[in-house]
């Protein structure tokens, strides 16, 4: 039985992971602009907040697994607050950090309308802390789990991630307009100064 | 009229959402910056609100308001 | 009309008159600020007429009202002027600092104000603002303006005054609801303060014994370009537009055009029937001009109306203040369509372009700034049509075409 619950634990985890991970690379296109070909940007915005909140879920089910799990030792206490935890405390603090986090870009979208635009961008932008955060957690939290599989797919997220962060912060697409360089009017209508 | 939609032009940054939602409203201009498709102000018919009312909730800016006559 | 008038000081027959270079020498000019209450004060600005002098010409009277009721409003006088071709503000600045306090401070009467801010140049908040203020012991906050053209846009003063960035922006609620502070705010040009300083104290009639029953009173108007001598100069409203360039000494050479009401006005043509113009919005409009602010410029015939408009819109490009993508986007398009049209390199139908860009910058921005670039297009397209046929045929009426222009135009654009 607890093997079950662990490996479920597992399972749920990576999904939110890769769910996640979707989500940033989404959430980045959706500052893109123009389109993808096919894809409407409306859509692009939809499934970035579809995915968000599905990888919670996933999230959710990883926590209360693990919380009925004997043998992962977690207490209710370690889901919220980090470094705290009987086993591997820094990995499974990183975790504990992540879900806090998560919990703040959820909520903070949730109610963006009520918080105004300057507020809800700088705690978006923490989304940049989360993942990391999530990622190091699931390399870092098993010991007999650096199974091939599990590499292969966090570097898939990873890679993903790199490509689509990478972009958005080299390519000009990002950088606001500029207006051109500010010019003398012309002497024939320059007045009197 | 049942309502007008105004764009706030110092957070739009053509994201693009609204020009999806509205087809028939906007346009978008040669920079991908939503244009109405009638000259002058963006009235909103009863048909199109509910789809207003998305593109406002929905723009990743918040450059969208809708104002009812009172 | 219930005001009673204090008198008549000799000599004061308008604004450039009443100059004073301290408190004392004001005071003995004009006499004290009169003691009339906001009522009165409020009718005596409506029945004058006024109207705003900032370029807007909404009427005064209506302006202080909306902000009247709510009993903590706040007036600022905005002295910013970032029109390069109008200098009228500063003068009266210079001239009349004590004149505009007096407006200010019975403009805030009227309106049930209890906090004054005065937006103007720091270099004029420096020489002569801030001492005037001094001296008086007026609870004016002085704000400085940062050089740039969109700085005098109403709701910039209003961002400055707030003791934000002199930005441009987009108010959720009129500024007469919400402004600076969150309170009823209403911004009023240095020039309408000035003139209330004088119509509370000579009366409804003083001032409309001036001017045209639609422009009563006098005007501040910066006339320079081709005419012999540049300069402020103060004329009655409805004053033809002849008689504008005569009181600058008259034209230093042969005109083709005036541009009235600065960058973001409008050309009219020069020949005998336009010098009978009135400078009046009913008799401009129908030319697509309008008093604005009174900057009225002569371009001489030996110009170039094309490379001056291109110059103008190459400028205006610059000094977008980047926020709002038609306008970033949009106005440097314009600028280099009209420098290939002045430098007769058209690759593209220029002309069509610039109608077709005009059309989607104005309206779509945070201020006006793109409204009145795509009004100054238009209407230079409409004014110059004949020179863009001359250039357009490889020639030009006035410099040619090859010849350096007056700015480089950075190509290509960034």
């Amino acid at each position: 039985m607890t093997n079950a619950l662990w490996y479920f634990g597992r399972g749920f985890g990576v999904s939110a992971l890769v769910l996640f991970s979707l989500v940033v690379v989404l959430g980045i296109l959706t500052r893109a602009g123009r389109p993808l070909p096919g894809l409407p940007r409306v859509t692009v915005s939809t499934v970035h907040r579809t995915a968000s909140l599905a990888a919670l879920l996933f999230l959710a089910l990883h926590v209360t697994t693990l919380l009925l799990d004997p043998f992962a030792q977690l207490r209710v206490v370690d889901v919220v607050l980090p470094f705290l935890a009987a086993y591997r405390p820094l990995w499974q603090g990183l975790g504990t950090l992540a879900l806090d986090l998560v919990v703040v870009l959820v909520a903070s979208s949730l109610l963006r309308h009520r918080l105004g635009l300057r507020a809800w961008r700088v705690l978006h932008w923490l989304a940049y802390l989360c993942w990391p955060f999530a990622v190091a957690h699931a390399v870092g939290i098993g010991t007999d789990n650096r199974s091939g599989w599990l590499l292969g797919v966090v570097t898939a997220c990873v890679l993903a991630v790199l490509a689509a962060v990478g972009w958005r912060f080299t390519s000009r697409r990002f950088a606001a307009p500029v207006p051109p360089a500010r010019v003398a009017p012309p002497s024939d209508l320059a007045g009197l100064r | 009229m049942a309502a007008e939609l105004t764009i706030d032009w110092t957070r739009c940054e053509a994201r693009g959402v609204c020009l999806d939602l509205l087809p028939g409203l906007l346009r978008p201009d040669d920079w991908g910056y939503p244009m109405a498709r009638e000259p002058g102000r963006i009235v909103v018919t009863a048909t199109d609100l509910p789809d207003a009312d998305v593109a406002v909730r929905e723009c990743p800016r918040m450059a969208l308001r809708l104002a009812r006559p009172s | 009309m219930t005001a009673a008038a204090v008198g008549h000081a000799e000599g004061v027959n308008g604004l450039l008159s009443a100059g004073a270079g301290n408190l004392a020498e004001h005071r003995a000019l004009l006499g004290p600020l009169p003691s009339l209450g906001p009522r009165v004060l409020l009718s005596m600005v409506g029945d004058s007429g006024l109207t705003g002098r900032g370029g807007g010409s909404f009427p005064t009277a209506r302006k202080l009202t909306l902000v009247a009721g709510s009993g903590r409003a706040v007036l600022v006088a905005n002295g910013a002027e970032g029109e390069p071709t109008s200098s009228k503000d500063r003068v009266l600045l210079l001239e009349a600092p004590h004149l505009v306090l007096d407006g200010l401070e019975l403009a805030a009467r009227a309106a049930g104000a209890r906090r004054c801010v005065l937006v103007a140049p720091a270099d004029l908040l420096d020489g002569v603002l801030a001492p005037a203020v001094a001296e008086r012991r007026a609870r004016v906050r002085l704000v400085a303006a940062p050089e740039g053209y969109v700085t005098g846009q109403e709701t910039a003063v209003v961002a400055a005054a707030d003791g934000r960035p002199a930005l441009p922006f987009q108010p959720v609620q009129p500024i007469w609801r919400h402004g600076v502070a969150g309170r009823p705010t209403a911004v009023l040009n240095v020039e309408t303060l000035a003139h209330i300083g004088l119509i509370a104290r000579f009366g409804v009639a003083w001032f409309r014994s001036c001017g045209v029953p639609d422009d009563p009173g006098t005007r501040l108007l910066t006339i320079s370009g081709a005419v012999r001598s540049q300069g402020v100069w103060e004329a009655p409203g409805g004053t033809p537009l002849g008689e504008v360039v005569q009181a600058a000494g008259g034209p230093s050479e042969p005109l083709q055009a005036l541009l009235i009401g600065g960058y973001h006005g409008g050309w009219v043509p020069w020949d005998d029937s336009t010098a009978r113009l009135p400078l009046t919005r009913a008799a401009l409009e129908p030319r697509g001009a309008a008093p604005g602010a009174g900057a009225v410029v002569a371009l001489a015939a030996s110009s170039c109306g094309l490379q001056a408009a291109a110059g103008v819109v190459a400028y205006l490009a610059g000094e977008s203040s980047g926020q709002c993508g038609p306008c970033v986007n949009g106005l440097p398009a314009l600028a280099r369509h009209l420098d290939a049209l002045a430098r007769g390199r058209e690759r593209v139908d220029a002309v069509a372009e610039l109608e077709r860009l005009a059309g989607m910058v104005d309206g779509r921005g945070a201020c006006r700034h793109p409204d009145g670039t795509a009004r100054f297009v238009r209407s230079t397209l409409r004014t110059f049509r004949q020179e863009v046929a001359l250039h357009r045929d490889g020639r030009c009426s006035g410099r040619l075409p090859s010849a350096r222009p007056d700015r480089s135009m950075p190509w290509p654009p960034s």
